[in-house]
């Protein structure tokens, strides 16, 4: 597939902004706070990739909250109670998340539309609810002293350095989740624009005529969610490891809806709408804490104005109805 | 066991209710009301501030509770879901509008009522008892005749009154109707009015049995959207069953599960996954494609 010249520019852009001009800008404001508040940005953004890639073959998911749990909680125990490093434990949270996923998508992915979505938004409350009540998890104490990810060296040149004997983890845990957050999404524009990708916008157009041309939706259905889940898995995961702690409450219903509404706010028609949602939305969360009690109620507004006015997402102002279709 | 049947046929009364609120608003506009357990704490507080507070006879304060709801939801209805269903691209937007609503509402009562539990003086005294194998506050047996009345009562609208086949017939199908005659704009609003209506109903009967807090809304949703599974989607007979059969499984884990914990509601959860497998569009929905 051929970049244009523009394209490639603006990822540039895009990634020096990133990785040079915000470490730049909070070293000159000295805003440190801005690091958590921008690596959490990031690490949603994984999540709500997965979210808008269900969205592609045309199901609503609300329950990526619950996949990130489960990958914050393999990735815990893996690394507390078997000591393994957290750089073997981040795929297994993935891994683990996608296999969950293929073995609940099986049945619930027969269901469409709101009962999709409702069975999703069930989910994560079932998660939490699992997590409340086996040995494992600790129930409702959690895992909490979660040690920081060590280092990672192949025959002795260091690869990854040991964030715990780093005296800014915060630089550190924000550049890893914005390296995680750009392979994924250049993962998910690779897939966008694959044959599977193909396959899965006929699929979000009309699963009976996709399946009778000899697309075998059942199949990509189960991948995609296993793909999606994978994000969810990876970004719980990331999460878990730089909060120190898991607990039943770290993802919860409400989570699972910021996902989903993460990837509606950016606009769904196109592969960076999640990543704009997010920033938007957790960043002006952020911004109107100083409102107090009113931050809730000014944030709704605004968030039902938005959809009120655009209602097909913040990119559609840019980019026009039924671009990328 | 007596007790634990009581107990299934008092939960399912209340449940059935709030789930024939939101099917209603599912059949009749496509949409997920989000906001429908906020809209049902906003009924039992409007209850607690009439009856609680300000000394109103109880059936006033529920009549104040409808009408409040029933305002917000036609005005809801009018000036947020229909132009937006209107200039939308794809239907699912509205999920995002609903849930916009289900934090404003959130946050309005956070402002108006404060965040702490608040309950109200029991409406009658005393305790039914039956040889001590069945002991029922009154008051519970009360609401949950009202509960029943008020679904009878729901009914006879549907089945026997102008309105009412205009909302079944919009719930057939919308072009339709239109094409018939029903001002399919009006009673889009009037269904939405209605199906708040019957959240806040239920808030302000519950509010004199386990009080009313902040927090209440978003679980009630989910257990809304759980009925609404198990009976179809959008269809009236389902959100009684489903309903029904949830409050029975509650009752009835609630009693012989006890003694493992708090697994009631993980088992609920997978055997609804299991069932769902079997029949997608739950007990009386209409399958698809």
């Amino acid at each position: 597939m051929g970049f244009s010249i523009q394209q490639l520019v603006a990822v540039g852009v895009f990634l020096l902004a990133i990785f040079v001009g915000v470490p730049l800008l909070i070293n000159a404001t000295g805003r440190w706070d801005f690091y958590f508040t921008l690596t959490s940005v990031a690490l949603l953004a994984i999540a709500s990739a997965g979210v808008w890639l269900t969205f592609y073959i045309g199901r609503i998911n609300i329950g990526q909250g619950a996949f990130a749990l489960i990958g914050a909680y393999v990735s815990a125990i893996l690394v507390v109670k078997s000591g393994l490093s957290f750089w073997i434990s981040l795929p297994a949270a993935g891994l683990f998340a996608g296999l969950i996923a293929v073995l609940i998508g099986l049945p619930i992915l027969r269901l469409r539309g709101v009962y999709f979505a409702m069975i999703t938004l069930v989910l994560t409350q079932v998660v939490t609810l699992t997590a409340l009540a086996l040995p494992i998890t600790n129930g409702a104490k959690g895992i909490s002293n979660i040690p920081l990810p060590s280092g990672v060296s192949i025959f002795g040149i260091p690869l990854i350095p040991d964030f715990g004997a780093m005296e800014n983890t915060k630089l550190a845990f924000y550049l890893t989740a914005c390296i995680l957050m750009v392979v994924t999404y250049a993962a998910l524009y690779r897939l966008v624009n694959s044959r599977l990708g193909h396959l899965c916008r006929s699929m979000q157009q009309n699963e009976e005529l996709a399946s009778s041309i000899g697309v075998n939706i059942a199949y990509i259905r189960v991948v995609i969610f296993a793909i999606s889940s994978f994000f969810g898995g990876i970004g719980g995961a990331m999460f878990g490891s730089i909060a120190q702690s898991v607990y039943p409450s770290t993802f919860v219903v409400a989570d699972s809806v910021n996902f989903m509404l993460n990837c509606f706010l950016g606009g769904l028609g196109y592969v960076f709408g999640p990543i704009l949602g997010t920033l938007v939305l957790y960043f002006g969360w952020d911004l109107l804490f100083e409102l107090g009690k009113y931050q809730m109620l000014v944030y709704s507004m605004i968030l039902i104005a938005v959809i009120r006015f655009l209602p097909n997402g913040l990119l559609s102002i840019r980019f026009g109805k039924g671009n990328n279709k | 066991m007596e007790q634990i049947l009581a107990n299934g046929v008092y939960l399912g009364s209340q449940y059935a209710m709030i789930a024939l609120g939101l099917t209603l608003i599912f059949a009749l506009m496509n949409v997920l009301n989000f906001a429908h357990g906020q809209m049902y704490v906003i009924g039992g507080f409007v209850t607690y501030t009439f009856y609680g507070q300000w000394g109103v006879p109880f059936v006033l304060a529920l009549v104040m509770s409808c009408v409040t709801l029933a305002i917000l939801g036609a005005l809801i209805e009018r000036y947020l879901f229909a132009p937006v269903i209107k200039g939308s691209a794809r239907e699912e937007s509205t999920m995002l509008l609903a849930a916009g609503i289900a934090f404003l509402l959130d946050a309005l009562i956070l402002i108006i009522f404060g965040e702490k539990q608040r309950g109200v003086p029991k409406i009658v005294d005393g305790v039914f008892n039956y040889d001590f194998r069945l002991i029922m506050p009154y008051d519970r047996i009360l609401i949950c005749i009202l509960a029943i009345l008020s679904i009878v009562a729901f009914i006879g609208l549907m089945q026997y009154t102008k309105t009412g086949r205009a909302l079944r017939a919009l719930a057939q199908d919308r072009t339709a109707a239109q094409l018939m005659g029903v001002n399919v704009d009006r009673y889009s609003m009037i269904g939405f009015a209605l199906g708040a209506m019957l959240a806040g109903l239920v808030g302000g009967l519950l509010v004199t049995i386990t009080g009313v807090n902040l927090g209440m809304g978003g679980p009630t949703s989910i257990k809304a959207f759980m009925m609404v599974m198990i009976g179809g989607a959008g269809v009236i007979s389902g959100a009684i069953w489903g309903g029904i059969i949830l409050g029975f499984m509650e009752a009835i884990g609630l009693a012989v599960l006890s003694q493992y914990g708090d697994i009631t509601y993980l088992l609920i959860f997978i055997s609804l996954m299991i069932f769902l497998a079997i029949r997608p569009q739950g007990l009386m929905g209409k399958p698809w494609g």
